[in-house]
């Protein structure tokens, strides 16, 4: 029998801290659903989605049940869709394979509908070092894709540490930003938060907009993204006083807990859908919802508000202190495994928004010690695309020479401007449009080409 | 390992009648109780029952929706989870 306290410390997490798994996304290869027939390769990818997550939403309902525990998200990624378009395209003109390609992400849409997911992630290439015909179709579809479809999300790889920044793509990626903007101007250009640029993106991330099914990955997968912000925040502030070896220490201990849940529920999936469980990603996701912040971790910590000096050091300790409590509690580890912070997403990162604490160059220098980037940012809508380009490549060098994970998902919102408050609603949360640096980055992003890969990659 | 083993956990203000209404409705579905530890916080009662659901004659799903129908009139909260989530926590 378990003592009285441990119960009690569980059910406390769970109805007063919110405890829940953020995310259970099934991976799907469409590998074999390529076709050089469009039609015949559509009809093959909406028939694989709807029957390999065949009961997917409702087996999930059943865990959180038999638990306990919510499951706010349940999710599927699949195969890079440029590495599934190229035979459908050939000899095709380009206006054409657009096309066909924007058919693709309603094909994605269409799986998803059918089984109830609210997101499919995997509408997206890896083009690191180069781009295929493939590729550049599809990142060229993507504005349309994104604007005429609602579940469907893209990632784009344009930097690793291995292949180093694909700047082309990075300057392409401004322009890419801008138009999934104005394609989505009537909602605040909400297109953007199903977009991201990434380096170094893991093949087995289970959250969004970064989640894709990777070439290495087995047929299906199921991966499991945890939370907590609000169960950390409450184990910090019973430190009030103590020194960083008992603050880390509390943070490691509570971070096991919270990871044995997301390996149980992902054990528990895997299980009942006959497929591999995959990784928990060990992310401290924050939602909208008051106290599943990041920023009231920060806060909690003893900063007056993020973004204040000394908010990178505590972003580096929590996230070194829920990698090291996790890694004790799952048997593989993956996806991104920091701390995100989404900024519309974050209620407390908006409120250090509003207070002033907070900007854009300190959230970058706080993503070299986090992983998911520049996340959810909300930037002036007529700010330039070689800016965005700009910004784009300083989150990559981050991630490059880093040797980790980054993303940078901004939003230009559509006439609107710094200061000026916007609504994507949901998950998505509320933001306040950041200002931008006024000075030119263009004839740094037109150089094009690569930035080699740094020196620390010749390892081994 | 899983096992057939689940948790019941009361909490709310203390009454006469909340340990029978409880205890009643697990034996009405045939879940044996294999430990039972109640204690009061302050005003409220807590009461955590470790039961055997194998043989028991409904799902873990119908089982929490009559223990939080009875917890409600009782004016407590009564929920029911499956031992592992509290094992894989709790224990390494």
């Amino acid at each position: 029998m378990f003592s009285k306290e441990e119960i009690i410390e569980t059910i406390r997490m769970i109805l007063v801290e919110h405890l829940n798994v953020r995310a259970v996304t099934l991976g799907i290869s469409l590998l074999d659903c390529v076709s050089d027939d469009f039609d015949t390769m559509r009809d093959r990818i909406e028939r694989k989605i709807s029957e390999v997550a065949e009961g997917f939403v409702e087996e999930a309902k059943a865990v959180e049940g038999k638990y306990g525990i919510p499951i706010v998200n349940k999710r599927i990624a699949v195969t890079p869709a440029s590495a599934l378009l190229g035979p459908a395209i050939r000899g095709i003109p380009d206006e054409g394979a657009i096309e066909l390609a924007v058919g693709l992400a309603r094909a994605f849409e269409e799986g998803a509908r059918r089984v109830g997911v609210d997101f499919i992630g995997g509408y997206g290439a890896l083009v690191q070092k180069g781009c295929t015909r493939a590729d550049s179709i599809l990142m060229r579809s993507i504005p349309k894709a994104l604007s005429s479809t609602e579940r469907v999300c893209s990632c784009v790889n344009i930097a690793s540490t291995k292949a180093g920044i694909n700047v082309d793509a990075a300057r392409a990626m401004g322009e890419i930003v801008l138009e999934t903007a104005r394609a989505t101007a009537d909602r605040n250009g909400i297109g953007c938060c199903k977009l991201a640029a990434f380096a170094n993106a893991p093949e087995d991330n289970p959250f969004m907009a970064g989640a894709y099914h990777g070439l290495g990955e087995p047929e299906s997968v199921i991966n499991v993204g945890i939370s907590g912000p609000a169960v950390i925040r409450a184990a910090v502030e019973q430190s009030r006083g103590e020194d960083f070896r008992v603050l880390a220490e509390r943070i490691k201990r509570t971070a096991f807990k919270i990871t044995r849940v997301g390996e149980l529920v992902g054990r528990e999936m895997a299980k009942r859908l006959g497929v591999r469980f995959g990784i928990v990603d060990l992310s401290l996701a924050p939602t909208p919802e008051a106290g599943e912040s990041i920023a009231d971790i920060i806060e909690a910590m003893g900063i007056e508000s993020c973004g204040a000096p000394g908010s990178t050091a505590a972003l580096a300790l929590l996230t070194d202190a829920v990698k090291k409590g996790g890694a004790m509690a799952t048997s593989f580890v993956g996806g991104l495994s920091g701390a995100f912070i989404p900024v519309s997403e974050d209620a407390g990162m908006r409120d250090a928004l509003g207070a002033g604490s907070l900007s854009l160059e300190k959230l970058e220098a706080m993503t070299s010690v986090c992983s998911v980037g520049l996340d959810m940012i909300a930037i002036p809508g007529d700010t330039p695309p070689e800016t965005i380009s700009a910004i784009i490549m300083d989150g990559m060098a981050i991630g490059v020479v880093n040797d980790k994970p980054i993303g940078v998902r901004l939003i230009p919102v559509p006439g609107k401007g710094a200061g000026e408050v916007v609504e994507f609603g949901g998950l998505f949360g509320s933001a306040i449009v950041m200002p931008v640096s006024r000075f030119s980055s263009s004839g740094f992003v037109e150089r094009g080409g690569q930035i080699p890969p740094p020196i620390s990659s010749l390892r081994g | 390992m899983s096992t057939d083993r689940a948790v019941v956990t009361v909490m709310g203000r203390d009454r006469v009648g909340i340990v029978a209404g409880i205890s009643g409705e697990l034996a009405e579905v045939n879940a044996n109780i294999l430990d039972l530890a109640s204690t009061k916080m302050g005003d409220l009662f807590v009461m955590t029952i470790l039961i055997d659901i194998s043989e028991m004659g409904v799902s873990l799903a119908e089982l929490k929706e009559r223990l939080q129908r009875r917890g409600e009139a009782l004016g407590v909260q009564a929920m029911v989870q499956h031992e592992d989530v509290f094992r894989y926590m709790h224990r390494i």
